[in-house]
């Protein structure tokens, strides 16, 4: 799931988004001074509802069209841990690790279908996923991803820490927006913590004696899995100026690193999966 | 038999820290008086606590309130460290501990001369000899810190410093994994995520009500 993507597109589509759902519009007035006791249950109709009120009406049809493209994103995180799981390459030792993360990836699912479907649209079926990375072939790079745990584990770390950065980026457009901005940015804190645990998981098992829950770079190099193939998942990373404070007067590179997630850019996110995991 | 860590010194002595404390004590004193003339509810409050303030530098010292929080815990963890700690577990938490005093001086910094001042904890609470017992606290503090960024984001009009808030949450919430996995494993995801997939939120005085429990130093958040 991301929000942010999401509103990203739209706005590619309708560039007046941000004013449509600008607080300051009194037909949405009422939906963004929600208090913060939203219940969490209705939170994806009070996004149906936000949205809804900013078009006054139906959207347009490409609206729920990008909407159900960032569905088809969703689609392939789930799509990956139900498969692992129907393909039994989580050793029954480890799945108290791999089901929370199945359960929550499908859940970010439904809760933008849910979204789609309060605004009237039709949510997409799942997209061609080639999950070894092949776009279609089954022969990419990570073809060994349902038949070998350790790779498994390789892949959904890149898949997690990916989704986290892809958040970072849009933020700014959502300012203001407490509904969508707070759902977004607690969809987002849960992404982290299934990164932290699959790489505790990883360093738990052997895999990485280094690797630790968070991303702790050198001063040239984001990646700090040991596998060079991912390198632009974590392009980057290496950053160590936050808001003009170097903070290598304050601690070192792998502790300014660890502190502190850097964001991706959307175009960024799509290059990486679309033509390879998602079959372009 | 335990020595707290001072937040901000990282580790001044007794004598140092308690003179510290009086010196603060008669100053905020002072300024309470000070406040009582000029009728201002929001700058000063009894017990030497400190107000946030508004705006996006209010919610950065509430991030900065936390943060002190969280150093001087892993401070003080690290500093006298429970019986029968593995080695894996000191390099987490003496990482976590480095991360926290990093975002504490990071928020200080870029505050500057609003920022508020250097908070005195009170971890009469916690057993730091028994690992159960600090596991259960940092839990809580991460927990905490998490719901914390995620309910006060949308308080925030500065891109720079949203962006800066989300960089943050996101390593707080793997240190919020990190620490329930090492209480039960596999438990990084449970309590704190409801159905819809999404982390829990809350709202400032919420959260400063939590915070406020383990703080000698009480702080309001009245423009919020």
């Amino acid at each position: 799931m991301n929000l942010f993507n999401i509103i990203d597109e739209i706005e590619n589509v309708d560039p007046e988004i941000h004013d449509r759902l600008n607080p300051r519009r009194a037909a949405v007035k009422n939906i963004t001074s929600f208090g913060s006791k939203v219940a969490v249950a209705a939170m994806p109709f009070a996004l149906g509802s936000l949205f809804k009120k900013a078009y006054s009406a139906t959207p347009p049809s490409s609206v729920v069209e990008v909407l159900n493209f960032a569905l088809t994103l969703e689609y392939l995180e789930a799509e990956f841990y139900n498969q692992a799981t129907a393909a039994n390459v989580i050793p029954s030792a480890n799945r108290a690790y791999i089901a929370p993360i199945t359960r929550d990836e499908n859940a970010h699912v439904a809760f933008l279908k849910t979204v789609i479907t309060s605004l009237s649209g039709t949510p997409v079926s799942k997209p061609n996923i080639d999950l070894s990375g092949g776009n279609g072939s089954g022969n990419g790079p990570f073809k060994a991803a349902l038949t070998d745990f350790r790779t498994f584990l390789t892949v959904a770390q890149v898949f997690e820490d990916t989704g986290v950065r892809a958040y970072k980026g849009q933020a700014p457009n959502l300012i203001g927006n407490q509904v969508v901005l707070t759902a977004a940015l607690s969809i987002h804190a849960v992404e982290a913590r299934h990164a932290a645990a699959i790489r505790q998981l990883r360093c738990s098992l052997g895999q990485s004696s280094t690797i630790r829950p968070y991303i702790e770079s050198t001063a040239t190099l984001g990646n700090d899995t040991g596998d060079a193939r991912v390198n632009g998942n974590y392009a980057g990373e290496e950053n160590t100026v936050q808001g003009g404070v170097d903070l290598t007067t304050l601690t070192s590179v792998r502790i300014a690193t660890g502190a502190f997630d850097e964001p991706l850019e959307k175009q960024a996110v799509l290059d990486l999966l679309v033509g390879s995991f998602i079959i372009g | 038999m335990k020595t707290e860590i001072n937040p901000i010194t990282g580790g001044a002595s007794m004598a140092r820290r308690s003179f510290l404390r009086y010196a603060g004590a008669s100053a905020a004193a002072v300024a309470v008086m000070g406040a009582a003339a000029s009728c201002k509810k929001d700058r000063v409050s009894v017990n030497s606590g400190t107000d946030i303030g508004s705006g996006d530098i209010g919610v950065l010292n509430f991030a900065y309130a936390l943060e002190q929080l969280e150093a001087a815990f892993y401070l003080q963890v690290v500093a006298t460290p429970y019986s029968g700690i593995s080695s894996l577990e000191t390099a987490y938490l003496t990482d976590i501990r480095d991360h926290e005093v990093l975002h504490r001086d990071f928020f200080k910094a870029a505050i500057g001369s609003k920022a508020i001042m250097a908070l005195t904890p009170d971890f009469s609470k916690i057993n730091f000899s028994d690992r159960t017992s600090v596991l259960a606290a940092a839990k809580l503090f991460e927990d905490t810190g998490v719901q914390a960024y995620d309910g006060a984001g949308y308080l925030i009009k500065d891109p720079g410093y949203l962006t800066i808030a989300g960089k943050i949450v996101s390593v707080e919430a793997r240190h919020a994994a990190l620490i329930s996995n090492l209480i039960t494993p596999g438990s990084f995801a449970s309590d704190q995520v409801d159905s819809n997939g999404l982390n829990k939120s809350a709202s400032i005085k919420e959260i400063l009500t939590a915070a406020n429990g383990f703080l000698k130093t009480k702080v309001t958040a009245n423009n919020f």
